[in-house]
């Protein structure tokens, strides 16, 4: 009789296209895509950076997060019979039929640096680091390439206003990808400029909560040190009361 | 000339919101029941019910671990995937390497830019150890980590009816009592510290109008001490310290992985870095080294989809037993309760429990709420396994996995409507790009492999049994015990970061001097690997997993 496969083979075998290479007898229906120009028959309904490995490629760059947030694989592609470039991440983009892709594998984008300790929280700041704020055309081909769909042009407006909290606010999802300042004509780092104002946004732009610095002497004037004294001599059973005992404050 | 295969296949399957015919009809059974489990939360499970319900947990479940064999921790328990590593042959062999001229020399070497990592570069050079004598490699990209993808929050006791201590507790019942009291000791006593120095970095946590945090639950807490950046709280909290760190100019190498550390008996001096691209070796030469490589959601433990970043291969844990650093808590791995089920794109991605500490209830496919929402994580994931496997209740999606219900749309019911799009727009904006509207549509979650518990032990400094070898973050093991609470990874990654960047100062300002380069534990390590008859194929750390398609590995000629 043949071995009943348990729980965990069950889950195993159903993951296994995410886990390991994709096997082609697995798949029922197909794409083309084309890397760099060359085509490659892939399955359908994978993301672009899926489909790029079962092409066969072994990703050094741009692959990182694979889940959105670290802007690693940023890539532009054109559809065929469409002139549009557009702008992805490849990890969050599906395959399409008739993708002409190439991946951007550094962006060599100015990083100014500076101590926000010493610096005003006013836009002197601002274009003190990045003097071709000023340059903007307002001409929106940031906010077309980015591909988080925010506003970058409007934050850039706000920056040139002084408005940190437009700035910090308008660009918070951004994941540095680098595709707004490799598509502006007036060569601004969008990206870096805001990473700048959110960093004295938030330093400057709330009063720091009472009860974290009342907290923070505490701790720094030993006030717990007897409790945990204590409690690092607890026995197990102890521990166990300790934990049971807990009241779980108010929703 | 080029043919077109055109996707005429795909329109067989008809897709409404996003979901297929069938999972949309569904959805309608959760909707139905939803007026009613608006108010309804299930109880928290008993300690009883708690330990019954891990019977199908994957670190329970029969299978997939086995002893140790060699080194260090022999006889210890650890997935069979981590065990092979730890038994496995290095890169490079003897007499490869010239070691006679170290490529850079430092006083502290920092391997991986997380959290962690980037967070001891910055706290050394504040003790007063000049940047040039710091260097951070990076495997990737510097940020290229799991710290970047957290997105529920951070812990700290910071509020008037909270305290360290009620935090010890929570953090030491969720590991199931097995944490390293010390460290754990740290972890909660430092948080409030934390949280300050990243509002002096300007990082932007959540706030009330008055300036006050917005601080929410977290699975297994019993105070509201979760502070969040929206659903980007780990990209925060790097962006501004990576920020930090670029702008003080402190050196560091991308796409350079550490393959071997370098000893002088004892102790750690240096590193073998090899360039990702090039193929080409250097020697690091360093009075203090610090391990922040992350963990090893990338070895699929048990066959599960990961959260993990591309570089997630337990690197740092594999070269540091190696140099004889002792391990612990090497049994037990994290399974997020709720990853992805569906779409097939983001097949095991991460949705923060945030989701649930704000609302969204765990549904069956009956519509029922079946599990208290907010159970510790290794309680959670097992109780959805149960559901799908056992009772059979879960739904199964084209591809053939199982899911439940998590009820999205209960949050903005629960705190006004928008609140999604406040709270959650990475998650709102991940599944939109696939069709899915969460505000409006549950959404199906499995559990996912998550997190590393175990590790390299520390002392509450990040010191490791290795002399001249410090560990911080993910990679290292004890702070969590068996079971990591929400909250306290961004929280471990820079609370130890820290720890450690303040300690290797201290040690370099003793006026260590800097030991011998030799791979002489590697000769060791070696032998042991022979006696075992460790097949000589295995080799280590992987660096990066392989998701290339089977066929063309089948026809690979390796040419030059």
């Amino acid at each position: 009789m043949k071995k009943q496969k348990s729980i965990m083979e069950i889950i195993a075998e159903a993951n296994k296209a995410v886990t390991t290479g994709i096997d082609e007898k697995d798949i029922e229906y197909w794409v083309m895509i084309y890397i760099m120009g060359r085509a490659y028959k892939v399955p359908a309904g994978l993301t672009i950076m899926q489909a790029m490995e079962y092409a066969g490629y072994r990703f050094i760059r741009s692959a990182g997060c694979r889940a959105g947030f670290c802007g690693a694989c940023a890539t532009v592609f054109r559809k065929i019979g469409d002139y549009k470039l557009q702008t992805a991440m490849a990890c969050q983009t599906k395959v399409e039929d008739g993708m002409y892709l190439v991946q951007i594998p550094f962006t060599p984008a100015e990083k100014a640096a500076y101590n926000i300790g010493k610096e005003p929280y006013d836009v002197s700041v601002l274009f003190k680091y990045y003097p071709e704020l000023a340059r903007c055309l307002s001409c929106n081909t940031c906010t077309k390439a980015c591909p988080q769909d925010l506003e970058v042009m409007d934050y850039v407006q706000a920056a040139i206003k002084g408005d940190f909290t437009a700035v910090a606010e308008g660009s918070f999802e951004c994941i540095q990808c680098g595709l707004c300042a490799i598509r502006c004509p007036a060569e601004i780092v969008q990206y870096n400029m805001a990473q700048l104002a959110r960093r004295m946004f938030g330093r400057y732009g709330s009063k720091r909560p009472e009860s974290l610095s009342k907290r923070v002497k505490e701790v720094k004037e030993g006030k717990y040190e007897k409790d945990f004294r204590k409690l690092l001599s607890a026995t197990m059973e102890e521990f166990k009361k300790l934990y049971a005992d807990r009241e779980r404050e108010k929703d | 000339m080029t043919v077109f295969i055109r996707e005429e296949k795909m329109a067989e399957l008809k897709f409404i919101e996003g979901y297929p015919e069938y999972m949309y009809e569904l959805i309608k059974v959760v909707e139905q029941t939803r007026a009613k489990r608006k108010d309804y939360t299930p109880k928290a499970m008993t300690m009883e019910e708690r330990e019954d319900v891990l019977k199908v947990h994957p670190d329970y479940a029969e299978g997939g671990k086995r002893a140790i064999n060699i080194g260090v921790n022999k006889g210890d328990i650890a997935p069979n995937e981590v065990a092979d590593l730890l038994e496995a042959y290095p890169l490079i062999e003897e007499g490869e390497i010239d070691l006679r001229k170290p490529d850079y020399t430092t006083d502290i070497l920092i391997i991986g830019g997380g959290l962690a990592g980037t967070t001891a570069a910055i706290w050394a050079n504040d003790q007063g150890v000049p940047k040039e004598n710091i260097l951070l490699v990076n495997k990737l990209r510097h940020g290229d980590a799991n710290s970047i993808m957290a997105q529920g929050g951070t812990q700290a006791a910071d509020r008037e009816n909270d305290s360290p201590v009620i935090h010890f507790i929570d953090a030491l019942g969720g590991g199931h009592f097995t944490n390293k009291p010390d460290v754990l000791q740290t972890l909660v006593e430092d948080a409030p510290l934390i949280i300050d120095w990243l509002i002096d970095l300007g990082a932007m946590f959540d706030r009330e109008e008055n300036g006050d945090f917005v601080e929410i639950w977290g699975g297994g807490t019993c105070r509201k001490r979760m502070h969040a950046c929206r659903d980007y709280t780990g990209l925060e909290e790097l962006r501004v310290i990576r920020d930090e760190f670029k702008s003080r100019e402190i050196p560091s190498l991308e796409y350079e992985p550490v393959i071997e550390l370098l000893t002088d008996s004892d102790r750690v001096t240096g590193a073998l870095l090899w360039n990702f691209e090039t193929g080409e070796y250097k020697i690091v030469e360093a009075t203090a080294t610090i391990i922040a490589t992350g963990g090893f959601g990338r070895l699929h433990i048990r066959g599960f989809p990961t959260t993990n970043h591309y570089g997630a291969t337990c690197d740092g844990v594999v070269i540091a037993y190696r140099a004889g650093a002792r391990l612990r808590d090497t049994d037990t791995v994290q399974y997020h309760p709720t990853g992805a089920a569906y779409p097939q794109q983001i097949i095991g991605l991460l949705l923060t429990e945030k989701l649930r500490s704000m609302g969204a209830q765990p549904v069956n496919k009956d519509g029922e709420a079946f599990v208290f929402p907010l159970e510790p994580r290794d309680v959670e994931a097992s109780a959805f396994i149960r559901e799908c496997y056992v009772r059979d209740k879960g739904v199964v999606t084209p591809t053939g996995m199982r899911g439940v219900w998590l009820d999205t749309p209960l949050i903005d019911i629960k705190n006004g409507k928008g609140t999604v799009d406040k709270a959650f727009p990475g998650m709102k904006r991940m599944f939109a790009r696939f069709g899915i509207d969460m505000a409006k549509y549950p959404v199906l979650v499995f559990p996912t492999l998550h997190y590393q518990n175990g590790g390299v032990e520390t002392d509450p400094w990040g010191k490791t049994n290795l002399e001249g070898l410090w560990v911080a973050g993910e990679v290292s093991g004890g702070v969590h015990g068996k079971n990591r609470l929400m909250g306290n990874s961004t929280l471990d990654c820079i609370v130890f970061g820290r720890k450690a960047g303040i300690s290797t100062a201290e040690y370099v300002k003793s006026g260590k001097k800097r030991g011998k380069l030799t791979l002489e534990h590697m000769k060791k390590y070696v032998k042991l690997l022979k006696e075992a008859g460790i097949p000589k194929e295995r080799k280590a750390p992987i660096l990066l997993p392989d998701y290339r398609g089977k066929r063309v590995l089948a026809r690979m000629i390796d040419v030059f």
